[in-house]
């Protein structure tokens, strides 16, 4: 027994060294294509003005921290979860709430809206993710009918419906993401590679729809192929925890969100990072991002309560949203780009446009 | 369905019940009654109490479970290297011997399942403390490892000092027997979770072997990726802003070809269409005017074939085979009424798969009749007559127009609910739109009060970006 231990570790040292050196190898590969700037190339559009977006609607009725939130495909309506163990669907124009569903568990730290927008699916530290169906009965209670989908070893921190309602894939602390056939429960596939727990997931939205990019406590932001569960791209450059991932809306890179107080771009058809989003000012994390519906656009969540509003091609900021009184945990945009939908600690959601 | 139990967190859950099992082992071992007989073993001049020889640890292991020799010194092996009995005469020689070699039960506090995962800060004490007591008593590797801490936790070095000088004190008070006793065990405990490197135990070695292994393999496959230049790429985002600039509603800071306001198309919309197959495809009026485009071409049998095979893919899945029966009946079994041009290689593989039909049987086939489409059809409906017409007639949206009150506020209504009725989203007559004020939850105002509203807050400030325009 001792004798093995040893042979593994003399290998090992030798593993180690050859593995140091591909990662050099492969940083000096991706250098080589490296021929200009993203903010070289954006020298020769318009600088962007200052933006009026301004806040348009307040969501009260939670009783604790908004951890998480997705909106519908109708562009109105929209999903949010809370660490009282709620979950809201909400009108966001007349500011009804349209269901309410008691989980039993608190930190209900994911939550989608099904494509068809007759399900929301809703996970966090009871380690599952559930999908429940709506209805418009009042008297119905909807939590009797959640179904649970997913099993983790450990929290659920991401979820996302495919192109449909009948797949979810999910991220969780146990440094797995999976994908799950919501009618049997079933695991389609499961995705291994981090080596942390993995913080978040976004699917792209390409024309074959089959990749996803999830991103973790290990400094990773992964690329993976659905069908195969392989691991196509990795980019590890951020100094800490990435809280957030997003795809740009072409699907051709991503942008990603971190504790180092840094957004960072990475391009997928050059294979590195491109951009980094970053002022001296700004000194707490990022927890999310996303990008407005053409791209140019990135905001940002951070924990010192603020939104800051990216240009980015040029890379500099274009604008802060003050307005929450706690950290934001989430930001989306509407599908149809007219709106932005902020979630905070400070129990409120707020719509800017 | 447990997931990957060699990831970090899963490999700790895998080990935990080993350990468990270990110790009910250990327990059994020290029972009053039917456990094993200890006696004093003499260490130098003091008498350690409680110990037992390896012969007496096999012999125990023999007789409760019912295994032979080479069996039981495998086993009570395994509770040595994971620190569960520990010898006493050769501390670093991690071996049980079936002869007269005196070991000891590791105590609870130390079990390594209990201190999980070993702190670097207490291992920084414990060095410590072994280098205040007797200087020159640290080995080699213990001495590289010690500096390294210093640098890395140097901020609590203070801490560390003093903990390891309290430790020594406290350490004096006791009885020499209890002092040497605590001594051995404490060292036991960090020979097993910071063994010297050479030695690597099981829990680190299989771990890090693994995640080397898998980053290599990870750095391998990513050196073989084709790589397109940055000027490319780079160019590529700037176009694609520059293309849906106008249709970024949050940057033009008003809304144009709102659909919360009406679901008239309008040029913004229809040129959406222009950019790329998919957002025709993906627009459900778009859809709709291409499929009757390829009516008129008659190549309508592509789409609706297009269509079974996503509805396929994101369906039921006990609906599965019945529709792949039905969309080779209707569109690839010779004769068929719809038949769809494939090409032999795709057909013959997909006929294959048929033969075991799953979600992702079509993909072959559909995505061939995508690009048929994508490449053929698509071109020539954008300069179609069909088309052109639509483009003309749309309207266009408010925010070109340029006038004083950029946009007409409507009283909110609600729509309904998706959950409602599955209906096409596009296709309810809901009339809505968000007003100026911030948050209230008040009843929809009254169009009059909302215009007075916008002139005096909103208007203004419009007005004052046309100007700067």
């Amino acid at each position: 027994m001792a004798c093995q231990g040893l042979q593994k570790g003399e290998t090992l040292a030798s593993l180690k060294r050859e593995c140091d050196n591909l990662k050099k190898k492969l940083e000096e590969e991706r250098g080589k294509l490296n021929d200009v700037e993203l903010h070289q190339v954006a020298e020769k559009t318009e600088v962007l003005g200052a933006l009026s977006v301004k806040t348009r609607r307040v969501l009260k009725g939670h009783g604790n921290k908004v951890l998480c939130m997705d909106w519908c495909k109708d562009r109105r309506r929209l999903v949010s979860s809370s660490q009282d163990g709620k979950v809201i669907v909400w009108d966001a124009f007349t500011l009804n709430k349209e269901h309410g569903i008691t989980l039993p568990c608190t930190w209900v730290m994911a939550c989608a809206y099904a494509p068809s927008g007759c399900a929301v699916a809703c996970g966090g530290l009871d380690n599952k993710c559930s999908v429940v169906p709506l209805s418009l009965d009042k008297t119905e209670n909807l939590a009797a009918k959640k179904k649970s989908v997913a099993m983790h070893t450990n929290y659920v921190s991401g979820c996302t419906f495919t192109n449909s309602d009948m797949q979810l894939l999910t991220c969780s602390g146990d440094g797995t993401c999976a994908l799950w056939d919501v009618e049997s429960g079933q695991l389609l596939q499961s995705f291994h590679g981090h080596t942390a727990d993995v913080l978040s997931l976004d699917l792209a939205p390409s024309e074959t729809g089959n990749t996803f990019v999830s991103g973790g406590c290990d400094k990773k932001a992964n690329v993976w192929d659905m069908r195969s569960g392989q691991n196509i791209q990795s980019f590890e450059s951020h100094e800490s925890d990435i809280n957030c991932v997003k795809y740009y809306p072409s699907g051709d890179a991503f942008a990603s969100a971190s504790d180092d107080a840094t957004c960072r771009f990475y391009d997928l058809r050059a294979d590195r990072e491109v951009a980094v989003y970053q002022k001296d000012s700004i000194i707490f994390g990022a927890s999310t991002v996303d990008f407005s519906l053409s791209g140019r656009l990135l905001f940002a969540g951070y924990n010192d309560y603020t939104i800051n509003a990216w240009d980015v091609l040029k890379g500099t900021r274009v604008s802060v949203l003050f307005g929450h009184e706690n950290r934001i945990s989430r930001v989306r945009v509407s599908p149809d780009g007219t709106a932005l939908c902020s979630a905070s600690w400070d129990n409120t959601l707020r719509i800017w446009a | 369905m447990t997931i990957n139990t060699l990831a970090k967190g899963g490999w700790y859950r895998e080990q935990m019940t080993c350990f468990r099992k270990m110790e009910k082992v250990i327990v059994a071992m020290q029972d009053p009654d039917m456990g094993m007989k200890m006696r004093n073993q003499r260490l130098l001049i003091t008498v350690i109490p409680h110990a037992m020889t390896g012969r007496d640890v096999i012999d125990w292991l023999i007789q409760k479970y019912n295994i032979c020799e080479e069996e039981a010194l495998h086993v009570g092996g395994m509770l040595v290297r994971y620190g569960y009995i520990y010898p006493l005469k050769e501390p670093r020689s991690l071996v049980l011997r079936a002869d007269e070699t005196p070991y000891r039960f590791q105590t609870p506090y130390f079990w390594t399942s209990t201190r999980w995962p070993a702190s670097e800060l207490d291992y920084a004490i414990y060095l410590a403390k072994k280098n205040i007591r007797k200087q020159g008593e640290l080995m080699e590797y213990e001495k590289e490892r010690y500096s390294l801490l210093h640098k890395r936790i140097n901020h609590t070095w203070d801490f560390v000092v003093m903990q390891a000088r309290e430790q020594l004190r406290a350490s004096k008070q006791r009885r020499k027997a209890d002092r040497i006793v605590l001594e051995c065990q404490e060292q036991a405990y960090w020979l097993i979770n910071r063994p010297p490197v050479r030695s690597l135990t099981l829990h680190y070695s299989a771990v890090l072997y693994h995640t080397v292994l898998s980053c290599i393999e990870s750095c391998r496959r990513a050196l073989g990726r084709n790589r397109v230049k940055s000027s490319i790429c780079l160019e590529g985002f700037v176009k694609f802003s520059e293309q849906y600039q106008n249709h970024d509603p949050i940057m033009q800071g008003c809304l144009p070809s709102n659909p919360w306001i009406s679901d008239d198309t309008n040029t913004h919309r229809l040129e959406r269409w222009s950019f790329s197959f998919m957002e025709l495809l993906n627009d459900p009026i778009g859809r709709r005017e291409f499929m009757t485009y390829l009516e008129k071409e008659f190549s309508a049998e592509n789409l609706c074939f297009w269509q079974a095979c996503e509805d396929i893919r994101h369906g039921e899945s006990s609906k599965i085979i019945q529709k792949v029966e039905d969309v080779y009946k209707n569109f690839l079994a010779p004769g068929a009424a719809r038949w769809v041009n494939i090409d032999s290689k795709t057909m013959d593989k997909t006929l294959e798969g048929i033969k075991h039909p799953h979600r992702f049987v079509m993909d072959d086939a559909q995505l061939h009749i995508y690009f048929l489409m994508k490449k053929d059809s698509y071109p020539r409906y954008l300069k179609s007559d069909l088309y052109k017409n639509m483009l003309a007639k749309a309207i266009v949206p408010q925010e070109t127009k340029k006038s004083v009150f950029p946009f007409m506020r409507r009283q909110r209504h609600s729509s309904p609910s998706p959950a409602q009725a599955v209906t096409q989203v596009t296709e309810e007559d809901g009339r809505a739109m968000g007003a100026g004020k911030a948050g209230t939850n008040s009843l929809p105002p009254s169009p009059l009060s909302l215009l007075v509203t916008i002139v005096t807050i909103q208007g203004v400030l419009s007005v004052y970006s046309f100007i700067s325009d």
